[in-house]
């Protein structure tokens, strides 16, 4: 029997509900989903299949900014540099058919490089799928190889709980990017919204694992046994945010550590315990002891081909202990004696108890003893050349003493890329954004623009050659429009510098289609009204990159430097890290 | 477990390193586009799905894919663990042919004629245990449930006598050593979940597999 107490409980309830039923279109709800989200930067360009989104942007401006980029590639390479010096999940939109299908180089580049992302892309009206309808794309399908997981929205109804999953597994466990295509009648769709409620668990998927100490302790103890043990470590302590349990875990066991060039600046440069950059270009001492140590303790990092050289002589004589979050990493490439799955920001504190104190100098002094070697052969006349032509390792060192370590690099890929990557100086965590896995050239300048609004308070340096600035320079008119103070800095060789090293070096220097020509950058710049310069000789060089730094607002700054310069030392391909060459 | 067991553990699987037929299972969510993600997992690596099944599963709302593939062990662990990663997968298990119970059905389409005036067709399906779905004038169509060798024969003993049409559908198995996905469900289910590993390769093997 229904007394009236209840009934007026009932009704208050009732009305409780509907105070927190939104109604609105599926357009306003994703907005508010994104502001829930924490969400207030979108890099993104707008279209046709997504207009009804970008006309509820119109009335958000006060809660999100939205920036309008050249090209929707410049989109989402912004909001991987933003995600990457935030640590935030970057966003970007962009429309159906093209618009969609500029962002799969990004995508494939934040898979590769684990970088969280949710990209919103329109789609044509549900009832025109399948139709070959104007800028229709199988979106889904193109980006199903590139993206951690994506989903196409019919029905603004599933809006709120797709993009709360979207967060969430953007995010979770190893991070990676999602795209949800939306289509047009969605966006436009009326309903009445339910509050939206952030999403923690996904029953078919597991972003960690219940860490399982029994293989801590078999991690333990061979790491307590061994007489010559060496880390090496990448970008999952970043993304872990572990980087103060790892520099505990490595100061406590006295072991040196080398970084994979997705981990730089997870610990200072200046740290005695960091031995340097692993790999193809990476420091003598690391690749050579990877193949002497007796004990290799991975974390965080994937055994990546340009990190191991030829894998059936990498590391055969050493006991490998891998640390990572993606099962799926372990025994991958490299068959671990102990795999230990789990957040690294959860096992590395359970490590370090079980870790005696120690202090490996003798095997610390064989690091130095190979750097010594290598300072006098590759890095004094790298960094202080005696030839009239600049270095771009003399750059990197001038920036190194004017920024003291403090600024954030965002590299292209090429030579500048190791050039920059071997001998900036970092202090800090998320300072080096890079293209690691996919070595994506075009990506420097607008990650830089990202990486600005990801870090407003520090100095970004965007370090770019004269090829890879070629390729997304329409990106100077999203800096022209909306301000970002991004120090660009073109180290210019007049060549694709690192396929022309391999010519030189592989191919009998047969230079096929590396000699590249460029524009006048700094007309270009001033164009696109941003202060410019150029530098051809050493005399000038200091005073322009302080003029360049110190510089309010955004800025270009061409440095001409030696034509054939090699980046040295090298691991040739298919060749041992042990045959590392320094000249 | 020890580190020596461990290492045992490794050369154990190193032993079994060549190439023979595994049966993927994966326990999935029914999800538009999944079976495209799964499918590219072996595209990716230019690697032949032998046989793919897709059907319902003992528990409502989640799928089961029969995959079956001719690879090492190495090569199927690391194909499990990348479908395993994919966001709407629950569990993948992988099998050899020892550890299942699998099936396969072939219909077969032969000439009335042939079969009414020949014995020794009639022979061959008794033979073969084959049973007949439908009899028309002009054609009969046989099926046969069985492993890839007993369907394959009776279409090389059929071959002399008009066949018309032959079809074989995937491969559908059971796992031996497996006490069904609904245990498993509830620890999915469940916010913080209980030891999960990568169960295929610690399973105690044998105790529990009663072979025909």
């Amino acid at each position: 029997m229904e007394t009236a107490q209840d009934t007026i409980q009932q009704t208050e309830a009732k009305a409780e509900a509907s105070k927190t039923l939104f109604k609105g279109t599926g357009s306003q709800v994703l907005l508010n989903g994104l502001i829930e989200e924490g969400v207030t930067t979108i890099f993104g360009y707008p279209g046709g299949a997504i207009m009804p989104i970008y006309d509820a942007l119109y009335d958000y401006a006060d809660k999100l900014e939205h920036i309008l980029v050249r090209h929707e590639q410049g989109g989402i390479h912004a909001a991987q540099g933003f995600a990457r010096t935030s640590g935030k999940v970057g966003v970007c939109f962009a429309t159906s058919g093209p618009g969609a299908t500029n962002l799969v180089t990004g995508l494939a580049d934040a898979q590769i490089d684990s970088t969280p992302l949710v990209c919103i892309t329109g789609q044509v009206f549900a009832h025109l799928l399948g139709t070959d309808a104007f800028q229709e794309t199988d979106v889904i399908n193109i980006t199903t190889p590139v993206t951690k997981w994506n989903y196409q929205v019919t029905d603004a109804k599933e809006i709120p709980e797709v993009l709360a999953k979207a967060f969430y597994i953007a995010k979770s466990g190893r991070p990676g990017p999602v795209l949800i295509d939306i289509t047009k009648n969605a966006q436009l769709q009326v309903e009445e919204f339910p509050e939206y409620v952030k999403c923690n668990h996904i029953r078919s998927y597991r972003p960690k694992p219940k860490v399982r100490v029994e293989y801590i302790e078999q991690a333990a103890a061979l790491i307590n046994a061994a007489k010559k043990p060496f880390v090496l470590f990448g970008q999952g302590v970043i993304l872990g945010k572990a980087e103060a349990e790892f520099k505990a875990f490595i100061e406590k066991s006295g072991i040196p550590a080398a970084w994979t060039i997705m981990g730089d600046g997870a610990i200072p440069t200046s740290h005695p315990l960091n031995v340097g950059m692993l790999g193809m270009h990476g420091n003598y001492g690391p690749n050579v002891l990877t193949n002497e140590c007796d004990v290799l303790i991975a974390i965080g990092m994937r055994f990546d081909d340009r990190v191991t050289g030829r894998l059936d002589k990498y590391a055969k004589q050493a006991k490998v202990i891998h640390f990572d979050i993606d099962p799926a990493e372990i025994d991958k490439n490299v068959k671990a004696e102990v795999g230990v799955w789990g957040d690294c920001k959860e096992t590395l504190p359970l490590l370090t108890n079980l870790v005696n104190e120690s202090k490996h100098e003798e095997w610390l002094a064989k690091f130095k003893d190979y750097n010594q070697q290598e300072i006098d052969q590759v890095i004094t006349p790298e960094l202080h050349p005696t030839s009239d032509e600049m270095t771009m390792g003399e750059v990197l060192r001038n920036i190194n003493e004017i920024c003291g370590g403090d600024a954030i690099i965002v590299t292209d890929v090429g030579q500048h890329q190791m050039v920059a990557c071997r001998y900036a100086k970092f202090n800090n965590t998320r300072s080096n954004i890079t293209s690691g896995g996919l070595g994506t050239m075009g990506f420097g300048l607008p990650a830089a623009i990202g990486a600005k609004y990801g870090a407003p308070d520090k100095t970004v340096i965007a370090i770019i050659g004269d090829g890879g600035f070629q390729m997304t320079p329409q990106e100077l008119g999203t800096i022209m429009q909306f301000g970002a103070a991004v120090k660009i800095l073109i180290l210019n060789n007049r060549f694709l510098g690192m396929v022309r090293q391999w010519q030189q070096l592989f191919h009998d220097k047969r230079y096929s289609f590396v000699n590249i020509t460029s524009p006048d950058f700094v007309a270009l710049a001033k164009a696109y009204y941003i202060e410019a310069d150029k530098v051809d000789e050493r005399a000038t060089l200091r005073k322009a990159l302080e003029t360049m730094i110190n510089h309010e607002g955004s800025y270009l700054l061409e440095v001409m430097v030696g034509r054939e310069n090699n980046v040295f030392p090298m691991v040739p391909q298919g060749m041992s890290v042990s045959e590392i060459r320094l000249k | 477990m020890s580190t020596e067991n461990t290492i045992q553990h490794t050369i154990d699987k190193a032993d079994i390193d060549g190439k023979q037929e595994y049966t993927i299972t994966v326990y999935a969510e029914n999800r538009i586009g999944l079976l495209n993600r799964i499918a590219i997992i072996f595209s990716k690596r230019k690697i032949n799905i032998e046989s793919l099944n897709s059907s319902a599963s003992e528990i409502d709302g989640i799928h089961r894919f029969n995959i079956v593939i001719t690879e090492s062990y190495e090569v199927v662990r690391k194909l499990a663990r990348q479908i395993e990663k994919q966001i709407e997968v629950l569990k993948v298990y992988f099998n050899t042919n020892e550890e299942i119970i699998w099936q396969e059905l072939a219909l077969y389409k032969v000439s009335t004629d042939e079969i009414a005036e020949k014995v020794t067709v009639e022979r061959l399906l008794r033979q073969y245990g084959a049973s007949a779905v439908v009899i028309r004038k002009d054609y009969t169509v046989f099926a046969v449930t069985g492993h890839r060798e007993e369907t394959d024969a009776l279409v090389k003993a059929l071959e002399p006598y008009e066949l018309i049409e032959f079809v074989r559908s995937a491969r559908v198995a059971i796992i031996k050593d497996s006490a069904g996905f609904h245990e498993k469900l509830k620890e999915f289910e469940a916010f913080e979940p209980g030891e999960e590993l990568v169960e295929n390769e610690f399973l105690d093997k044998g105790e529990k597999i009663f072979t025909m």
